[in-house]
C-alpha cells in the first residue's frame, strides 16, 4: 500500500502520520507541496500542523499549493484521502468536505485526550472498529470548532456522514465532552462518496499504549485492509 | 599588532559624537570604557560603541557571574559539549546525543507577555537545532505574582498563550515545567524555557567560524529595527516607565518561519555544505559573528549593505544590533554558497552572502565597502571585565529566617479544611489550565506528559527514554540561598528518579536581582556554591545555561531563583514510572523521614501569608541514596508508582498520587494511611521536609521494596493502602485526621487554578 503524506510549509504531524502508516505495514512517502504530479499512490494523507502559519485562515493558503490540484483530482476519482487536524481544515478550504472549522469556543488552544464514538463502521477508515466503539485519542488545535449551515448539517446527519463524535468515556454525547464547540459534537466527517475523511483528533498519535493509547491504530489498519480488498 | 594594519573607520555623517554621556547610556562604566580604549588603541565610532555595549553587557559578557560560574563542575565522561556553545550536549547511549539548554526571557515578558514568552521559546529552539539536534521537547518554568492581581492574571495568561502558540506551531511537544505564584514575583515575572534535542552523535556541529576564506551567510528572516539593544535592556532594572519605553526592545516572533528555519538548518547541516551555524539571538549579528570568529580564533569581515533588511535606511548600528527573530548566521564552505541557497529556497527562505572568514582575528564591518567598525574579535568576546562583588546577607532575610514559627505548629483550624486550602492553592492545584494550551503529544514521543514529576520522551528505534524536569522553590532560596539551591537540585533529581531515569546533567537559569547590591550578590554566590556541591554529589555536571540579573522593578528584586533544568536517561521504557497510584489494595510506602520543619512552606503562605523560617535541611548523600533506592525498586519492577514529596507536603503528595491525571476516563483512587510520627500533625501533613518519596507496590512486593530501601540505607515504612476508584482520602496523624470524599479532593484540586482563570473578568487588564 503506497501512501503519500503531503508536507506543506508548516506541517508538523507529517512525521507522525508517516510512522503510523509504517506501523501498520503501509509504505509511506513524503510529498513536498510544490510537487504537481501525484501518481502511483493508493491513498493520500494531509497532516496536521500550521500550514503557512495559519496566518490567514487555517488551511486557506495550503489549498492553493501546487499539489492540491492533484489531491482534488485524486479525491474526485474516488481515491482515499485522510485529513487530520490542519489536514481537515485544508480539505474544507479545498471544497472536498463541507463546512468550516472555526476558533474553539474556549478561544484557547485545546490539547488533551478526548473520547470519540465511532458512528459509522462501514467506511474505508473505520471498518476495523466495532460500531459504537469509544476511542481515546489526543486533540491539539485552536480552530477545531466544526460549523456549517443548517442544510449542510441536516444533510450530513441524514446521510450518516458523521464518522466520529466527541463523547464522554461511557460513549454518551455531552456538552462537557465537546472540547471545541463543534456543532453536534462532530469530530470527523466523510465526503458524500465516503472516500474523503476529515477529523480534528489525531489517530496517528494514538498508536501505542506506551504513549497513552493505541485506539487510533484502527483508522490505519482499516484503510490498509480496505485498499487490499479493493486491489483483489 | 602593528598600528599600520589597523584600519581606523571614520564616523558616519549622521553618527552622534561619542561623549561620556553616550558611553554611560550604553551601560559601560568609565573604567570599562577605558579598557575598551586600551583594547582599541584609539577612539571609537558610534557603531563600535554599540558593538562593545552589547558584547560587554551583562547578558553577553557575564561580567558579574563568570568568576563564580567557574566553580561549577562541567565535565563527565558522558559530556560531549560543555558550556560555551549554543547548548550543552551529552551522550545518552545507542549512538544518540542529547542537546539541551534553558534560557530566560524575563524582561521582554514583563513588558509584552505574549511576544516575550513566544520569542523565548523561539530562541531556545534555535540554540538546539543549531547544534544539529532536532528539538524533541520543551519545558517552561514560570513565576508570577499572586493571581488576585488583574495585572498578574494578564501576564500569566499572555505568557502561557505565547509559550503555547509558538511551540504548538513549530510542533515541539511541551512535556513539563513548573509555575509558582508568590508576591515575590509581583513586578517581575520569570519566564524560562528549556529545550531538549536529539541527534546522532556524529551529527554534532558547533558555532565556530572555521576555514579562512569560507563564506558568511545570513539566512532566514530579514533584519528589521526590532529588538535593538535587547541585550543591554536585559541588563537593566525595570521601572514603572519600562512598559511603554521598552516595547520597541521586545521582538516579535514568527513560529512559522522558525519551523521552516528548523527544517532548513537540519538539512543544511546534513548536506555538509556548512562548517558552522549560530542563531542571531541576543545582540544579533554582532554576537553571532564575533563569537563564531572568537571560538575559531579567526576573524570575520562582513558588509551590512549585503544584509537583507526589512526597510531601507537602516544604519550599520541598527543592523548590527537588531534582534529580529528567526535569523541565523551560517559559515558556508567556499564554493558551497549555491547549495546553501538551494536548500533555503526549498524552504522558501532567503540566504545572502554577507562576508567571509578572515585570518586576522578582527571583527570588521563594512558599509558598502567602507569600514565602519574594526575590532579585535577575542577581546570583544572574551575580554569583558569580570567582577567579584561584595556579598552580604540582608538583615531582613536573616530576621525572617529566624522567625519563631512555633505558634504555627498548632493548627489554626480544622486540619481537613486547612488541607483543602493548601490543595486548592494555585501553587499546588492541578495545572491543566496551562498544559491544555500546550501541544504535548506531537512528534509521537511523549511517554509522560506534563503534570507528573518529570516529562519523558522515548527515543524511537531504541529501548531508551529521556526524562527532564525544571525545579526551584523560590521561597527556600530567598530564605536561605544555599539550602534552597540544594533543595532545587535534590528535587530535580528525585523527580527524575521517580520517573525511572538516572539524573545525568543539568542546565541552569539563574534569575536574580541587581548583582551590584551586596545582598543580591550574596544570594548569587551562595546559590552557585551550593549548586556546585550538589552537582558533585549527584554527578550531574552543568553543560550550559543562562544568567539573568536585574530582575527588579522599582528597586525590588525577585526571589533569587536558580532554576535547575535536569535531564536523565531512562535505560528501558519499561522503567517509566508515574506519580499516580495504579491498583486498589496496593501498599503505600513512605521513603525518607518526616520532620518538624515548616519554614518556607506553602502551608505558611496560604494560612498566614508568611514566607519565613528555616527552609528544610538537605542531606545530599541521603538524597543520592534515595534516588538510587527508587531507581533500584523501579528497575526491579517492584513499583506501581513513585511520587516526589515537595510543595504542599506529604498530604498533597498522597492526594496527587490518588487523583492521578484526573482526565476523563482515568479513575482517581482513594487512599488510606496512618502517619504515627511523634511530630506536630501540621508538620507531618504540610511540612516540606526534603528527601521523601511516596511509592506504591503490590502487597506481595512490599517486603522487597522495604529490603531495597534498607540496602540503600533509606528509611522506609509502609503507611497504608491505595483505596477504591473514587474512594475517600484518609490520612490519620496523632490524635487527628484529614478525611474527605474523593470527589471533594478532586474538585478542589482541579478548581484551584482554573477556577480563578476561568472566572468572568479573570483575563485581567
Amino acid at each position: 500500500m503506497k501512501m503519500a503524506v503531503i508536507t506543506f510549509p508548516g506541517s508538523n504531524c507529517d512525521y507522525d502520520l508517516y510512522k503510523a502508516v509504517q506501523q501498520v505495514g503501509g509504505e509511506a512517502t513524503f510529498v513536498w507541496h510544490r510537487q504537481r504530479r501525484l501518481h502511483g499512490y493508493d491513498a493520500v494523507m494531509l497532516p496536521g500542523g500550521f500550514s503557512y502559519g495559519d496566518y490567514l485562515r487555517a488551511g486557506a493558503i495550503a489549498r492553493l499549493s501546487p499539489v492540491m490540484e492533484s489531491v482534488v483530482a485524486f479525491a474526485r476519482s474516488g481515491g482515499p484521502v485522510l485529513g487530520v487536524c490542519n489536514g481537515f481544515q485544508i480539505l474544507c478550504e479545498a471544497g472536498l468536505l463541507p463546512g468550516a472549522l472555526v476558533r474553539n469556543a474556549s478561544l484557547r488552544f485545546e490539547s488533551r485526550d478526548v473520547h470519540l464514538r465511532v458512528e459509522r463502521q462501514d467506511t474505508l477508515f473505520t471498518s476495523e472498529y466495532d460500531a459504537g466503539a469509544v476511542l481515546r485519542v489526543p486533540i491539539a488545535h485552536g480552530d477545531g470548532n466544526y460549523q456549517a449551515d443548517d442544510d449542510t448539517l441536516e444533510r450530513l446527519e441524514g446521510e450518516g456522514r458523521v464518522v466520529f463524535r466527541y463523547v464522554d468515556p461511557t460513549g454518551t454525547v455531552t456538552p462537557d465532552a465537546n472540547p471545541n464547540g463543534s456543532w453536534g459534537n462532530i469530530a470527523g466527517i466523510v465526503s458524500a462518496d465516503g472516500n474523503v475523511l476529515g477529523m480534528m483528533p489525531h489517530p496517528e498519535r494514538a498508536m501505542e499504549s506506551l504513549l497513552g493509547s493505541a485506539d487510533g491504530v484502527g483508522v490505519f489498519t482499516s484503510l490498509v485492509k480496505s485498499l487490499s480488498t479493493a486491489a483483489v | 599588532m602593528p598600528q599600520d594594519l589597523v584600519t581606523s573607520p571614520l564616523p558616519r555623517p549622521t553618527d552622534p559624537p561619542v561623549t561620556p554621556e553616550l558611553v554611560a547610556d550604553h551601560g559601560l562604566s568609565p573604567e570599562e570604557y577605558e579598557r575598551v580604549l586600551h583594547v582599541m588603541g584609539r577612539e571609537l565610532t558610534f557603531t563600535e560603541l554599540g558593538v562593545f555595549s552589547a558584547m560587554w553587557s551583562e547578558h553577553c559578557g557575564y561580567k558579574n557571574s563568570r568568576r563564580l560560574l567557574r566553580l561549577l563542575p562541567t565535565e563527565a565522561p558522558w559530556v560531549i559539549q560543555g558550556p560555551g556553545e549554543n547548548a550543552g550536549v551529552i551522550d545518552i547511549g545507542d549512538g544518540y546525543a542529547l542537546a539541551f539548554k534553558i534560557e530566560s526571557h524575563n524582561h521582554p515578558s514583563a513588558v509584552e507577555p505574549y511576544q516575550g514568552a513566544a520569542t523565548g521559546v523561539g530562541g531556545i529552539l534555535r540554540d538546539i537545532f543549531t547544534m544539529g539536534a532536532r528539538p524533541i521537547a520543551v519545558l517552561d518554568s514560570l513565576r508570577f505574582g499572586d493571581l488576585d492581581s488583574p495585572r498578574v492574571r494578564y501576564l500569566f495568561s499572555g505568557v502561557v498563550a505565547g509559550v503555547g502558540d509558538y511551540g504548538n506551531c513549530v510542533g515541539i511537544p511541551n512535556i513539563g515545567g513548573e509555575v509558582a505564584f508568590d508576591r515575590g514575583y509581583e513586578g517581575n515575572p520569570l519566564v524560562n524555557a528549556l529545550c531538549i534535542g536529539l541527534m546522532k552523535t556524529e551529527d554534532l556541529i558547533t558555532a565556530s567560524a572555521s576555514g579562512v576564506g569560507n563564506t558568511l551567510m545570513a539566512v532566514g528572516a530579514r533584519t528589521g529595527r526590532d529588538g535593538i539593544h535587547g541585550a543591554t535592556f536585559a541588563s537593566e532594572e525595570l521601572s514603572q516607565d519600562s512598559d511603554e519605553a521598552s516595547r520597541p526592545q521586545v521582538q516579535v516572533g514568527d513560529p512559522f518561519t522558525e519551523k521552516l528555519l528548523l527544517e532548513a538548518s537540519l538539512e543544511l547541516i546534513a548536506s555538509g555544505a556548512i562548517t558552522g551555524i549560530q542563531d542571531m539571538g541576543a545582540a544579533g549579528i554582532t554576537s553571532s559573528a564575533s563569537e563564531m570568529a572568537g571560538r575559531a580564533g579567526n576573524g570575520v569581515e562582513l558588509d551590512v549593505a549585503l544584509v537583507p533588511v526589512r526597510e531601507p535606511g537602516m544604519t550599520p548600528y541598527e543592523i548590527l544590533l537588531s534582534e529580529s527573530q528567526e535569523r541565523m548566521l551560517v559559515v558556508a564552505e567556499k564554493g558551497q554558497e549555491d547549495e546553501v541557497r538551494r536548500i533555503l529556497e526549498k524552504w522558501e527562505l532567503e540566504a545572502a552572502v554577507i562576508g567571509r572568514v578572515t585570518d586576522d582575528g578582527r571583527f570588521r564591518v563594512l558599509e558598502g565597502g567602507v569600514v565602519v567598525a574594526d575590532i579585535p574579535a577575542l577581546p570583544l568576546t572574551q575580554g569583558c571585565p569580570t567582577y567579584e562583588r561584595e556579598g552580604v546577607e540582608s538583615e531582613e532575610v536573616k530576621a525572617l529566617r529566624s522567625a519563631d514559627l512555633s505558634a504555627h505548629a498548632t493548627p489554626s483550624g480544622d486540619l481537613t479544611e486547612l488541607f483543602l486550602r493548601v490543595l486548592g492553592s494555585p501553587n499546588v492545584a492541578n495545572k491543566r489550565w496551562i498544559y491544555h494550551q500546550y501541544d504535548t503529544t506531537v512528534r509521537t514521543g511523549t511517554a509522560v506528559r506534563p503534570g507528573g514529576d518529570a516529562g519523558v520522551v522515548r527515543i524511537r528505534g531504541t529501548r531508551r527514554g529521556v526524562a527532564a524536569t525544571t525545579d526551584c522553590n523560590g521561597r527556600f532560596t530567598y530564605l536561605d540561598p544555599r539550602r534552597g539551591t540544594l533543595a532545587a537540585m535534590a528535587e530535580a533529581a528525585r523527580n527524575l528518579a521517580c520517573a525511572g531515569a538516572l539524573p545525568t546533567a543539568i542546565t541552569n537559569c539563574l534569575n536574580f536581582g541587581n548583582p551590584l547590591k551586596p545582598h543580591i550578590y550574596y544570594q548569587f554566590r551562595e546559590a552557585v556554591r551550593a549548586m556546585a556541591d550538589a552537582c558533585q554529589a549527584f554527578e550531574t555536571p552543568v553543560t550550559g545555561g543562562n544568567v539573568s540579573f536585574y530582575n527588579e522593578t522599582d528597586g525590588k528584586a525577585v526571589y533569587p531563583t536558580p532554576v535547575i533544568g535536569m535531564v536523565g536517561v531512562v535505560e528501558d521504557v519499561d522503567h517509566i514510572t508515574r506519580a499516580a497510584f495504579r491498583n486498589p489494595g496496593d501498599a503505600v510506602v513512605l521513603l525518607g523521614r518526616n520532620s518538624a520543619e515548616l519554614g518556607g512552606s506553602e502551608y505558611l503562605y496560604v494560612t498566614a501569608g508568611l514566607v519565613a523560617g528555616e527552609p528544610p535541611e538537605v542531606d545530599l548523600m541521603a538524597e543520592r541514596r534515595l534516588q538510587q533506592a527508587v531507581l533500584a525498586m523501579i528497575q526491579a519492577g517492584a513499583l506501581h508508582s513513585a511520587h516526589d514529596c515537595s510543595d504542599g507536603g506529604l498530604a498533597v503528595t498522597l492526594a496527587e498520587s490518588a487523583l492521578g491525571s484526573a482526565d476523563p476516563g482515568d479513575a482517581s483512587l482513594g487512599v488510606e494511611v496512618t502517619l504515627d510520627d511523634d511530630l506536630p500533625p501540621v508538620a507531618v501533613l504540610f511540612g516540606e521536609a526534603q528527601g521523601r518519596v511516596v511509592v506504591s507496590c503490590a502487597p506481595e512486593r512490599l517486603d522487597e521494596v522495604l529490603r531495597l530501601a534498607a540496602d540503600h540505607d533509606v528509611p522506609a515504612r509502609s503507611i497504608g493502602a491505595v483505596g477504591a476508584p473514587g474512594g475517600a482520602l484518609r490520612i490519620r496523624v496523632r490524635g487527628a485526621a484529614v478525611e474527605l470524599p474523593g470527589e471533594r479532593v478532586r474538585d478542589t484540586w482541579l478548581q484551584g487554578l482554573s477556577g480563578i482563570m476561568d472566572a468572568p473578568h479573570a483575563a485581567g487588564a
